[in-house]
């Protein structure tokens, strides 16, 4: 298109590229150039994106495994999806965690942002601790939650028992194995922290004098002042952080697989999947199972489809605000 | 001044209840197998040999040599190729740039698990499922979110140096190695930092490739399926998930500046 690698004398920065009198060679040495930096990046998105797409809606109109080929079976597999229980119960958890785990990590954010946004000094080490969380790798923490939260003996409840509470069963009880995951999921707010803390800092003090003048209090400020501000963050944080939740797994069949005290093997979950009573049993948990435990891989591809029309549609929300998400020179 | 010690009363216990969580794993980890099974919080005697004991019954070296090879290849080959990819995205103008960062941005917000069954059809038929191969070699054509946000950084440097550096002729190669990549250090340092702990933290990927192959097995892995044979045994599971946990925090330490910047760097500034 435009031309930044020309060198072309006493052309303006900025002034209109001259590509209609560009000679044709040099024009064809400039597309090898940006081919030689971008060829393998689109080479990827075909492979990776592009083609598993493609196969992924063919292979839900058929039936297969690992070994045997894939065989048409028109919309068998699609129709099965209005039938099948598992999918009802996985779609309702999975909603159940976007509804209530992205408005929790969004406010756990938002309250230690805004705390140690108040900080003038000292908020090095408060950060960090807040922080550290965040890196734990995902088995190790949801191991070290289904431990804390032991019904019985563990911490938590000995905790609770000295004032007098009776903890629940967290982990291994299906009304609260999913907020026992909400919890896990607020230990690790520290990322989203971060950025939200880095969006309030951003926001000008003045407009805060401002506000203050005019006679606004601490709550007025933040709905006037802040909210508005910090606005661009909290869309792009509701979208990942949606997307996350669609593909929420690992805490999931870790959680479950421990919970259960259950020996399995090959990292298995297949038996403990769900467990207690299929209340961990999220979407993208029932995809793989369905796929690579049951060996359903045609379903597994009509869940495949249905997930990304899911996901795209969130994604839509967030390129529909592509100037201001993707910055300025767009 | 009252103020003062109420944010402070607030963050303290804050970050007491961040901590928590660890402060009880190290306990527990000094346990005996029997008392790690009761309410007692306290160790009644001290068995740091559980830390041995777990080295002798898992493959522990085995699984942190195949993490470190996943974590440390990935990042390697991811920055080779997106890194390119990102300063045409960022600093070329050409047919297509706008439709391409579109589809970046799709990859990236595309979850993992839609994809996965013709990928993992494809690297069977190549023969390498069973590896972490299928998670590595990818990454030698550039990972979406890493370019994404090495473009971010990229569009950053103002245009008068990369023009500069062509008036000096430069070629676009040498502008990108010799002039852009020095002053994009910390946004590479958060893109590599970032890849490096997502291959490390990964338990989808190697559940997907690796879980019939135990020898391919990363830590992850290793720990989610670490159990005696009758009772999970809480003291020496507790070891192995901070044994899991510290090389992580270690890397956080020794980069803590760097990493930071990169988690603002993600949030999209307008």
């Amino acid at each position: 298109m435009a031309v930044s690698t020309v060198r072309a004398p006493g052309r303006l920065p900025g002034a209109p590229p001259a590509r209609r009198t560009m000679p044709r060679r040099v024009r064809l040495r400039r597309n090898l150039t940006v081919l030689s930096f971008i060829a393998p990046a689109l080479v990827g998105l075909a492979l990776f994106l592009g083609y598993p797409l493609l196969a992924s809606v063919y292979f839900s109109f058929t039936k297969f495994d690992l070994v045997n080929p894939p065989e048409w079976v028109g919309l068998r597999n699609w129709a099965f999806l209005r039938d099948d229980p598992n999918v009802r119960t996985a779609a309702a958890n999975t909603l159940w965690l976007v509804v209530v785990m992205v408005p929790a990590r969004m406010l756990g954010a938002m309250c230690t942002g805004l705390l140690l946004a108040r900080f003038r000094s000292g908020a090095g080490i408060y950060r960090t601790l807040f922080y550290l969380p965040a890196l734990a790798p995902p088995v190790a923490a949801t191991l070290a939650f289904v431990f804390m939260f032991k019904p019985g003996t563990g911490p938590v409840n000995t905790m609770l028992a000295t004032v007098g509470i009776e903890g629940p069963l967290w982990f291994n009880s299906p009304e609260w194995a999913k907020p026992s995951l909400v919890l896990l999921a607020l230990w690790g707010v520290g990322d989203l922290m971060i950025i939200f803390l880095a969006a309030l800092l951003d926001v000008p003090k003045q407009l805060y004098e401002a506000a203050a003048l005019d006679g606004a209090n601490a709550w007025q400020q933040f709905r006037a002042v802040t909210l508005p501000a910090i606005s661009p963050v909290l869309l792009f944080a509701a979208v990942t952080g949606v997307i996350q939740t669609l593909q929420y797994f690992t805490q999931a069949a870790v959680a479950a697989s421990v919970a259960s005290g259950q020996a399995t093997t090959g990292g298995g979950i297949s038996s403990t999947f769900g467990y207690p009573e299929k209340s961990t049993f999220t979407y993208p948990l029932w995809l793989y199972v369905a796929g690579f435990r049951y060996g359903a891989l045609g379903y597994a591809n009509v869940l495949a489809v249905v997930l990304f029309l899911v996901a795209i549609a969130v994604t839509a929300i967030l390129l529909r605000r592509f100037r201001a998400f993707l910055g300025s020179d767009q | 001044m009252l103020l003062f010690v109420a944010r402070h009363s607030v963050a303290i216990a804050l970050s007491l209840m961040f901590l928590t969580p660890v402060f009880f794993l190290v306990l527990t980890s000094f346990m005996t197998a029997n008392q790690s099974l009761t309410s007692n919080l306290w160790p009644t005697s001290w068995h740091p040999e559980n830390y041995v004991e777990v080295f002798a019954r898992t493959p522990l070296p085995r699984y942190l040599l195949n993490t470190t090879v996943y974590a440390v290849l990935a990042t390697l080959f991811m920055l080779l190729a997106s890194v390119p990819a990102a300063y045409a995205l960022a600093k070329l103008r050409w047919h297509g740039r706008s439709l391409t960062l579109v589809a970046i941005v799709c990859m990236m917000m595309l979850p993992p698990q839609v994809t996965t069954v013709p990928l993992y059809l494809m690297w069977a038929d190549w023969g390498l499922t069973g590896s972490l191969w299928p998670l590595i070699l990818p990454m030698l054509l550039g990972d979406a979110f890493s370019i994404f946000l090495l473009r971010q950084f990229l569009v950053t440097i103002p245009d008068e140096y990369l023009d500069a550096a062509r008036v000096d002729g430069c070629g676009e190669w040498g502008t990108l190695v010799r002039v852009v990549l020095p002053m994009a250090r910390p946004g590479v340092a958060a893109a590599a930092m970032f890849q490096f702990f997502y291959a490390w933290n990964d338990y989808y990927g190697p559940l997907l490739y690796t879980s019939e192959n135990e020898s391919a097995w990363t830590l992850s892995l290793g720990l989610a399926s670490f159990r005696s044979l009758h009772a999970v045994q809480w003291n020496l599971l507790t070891a192995a998930t901070l044994l899991t946990m510290l090389p992580v925090v270690l890397v956080f330490f020794f980069a803590q500046k760097a990493f930071v910047q990169g988690v603002t760097l993600t949030g999209v500034k307008g």
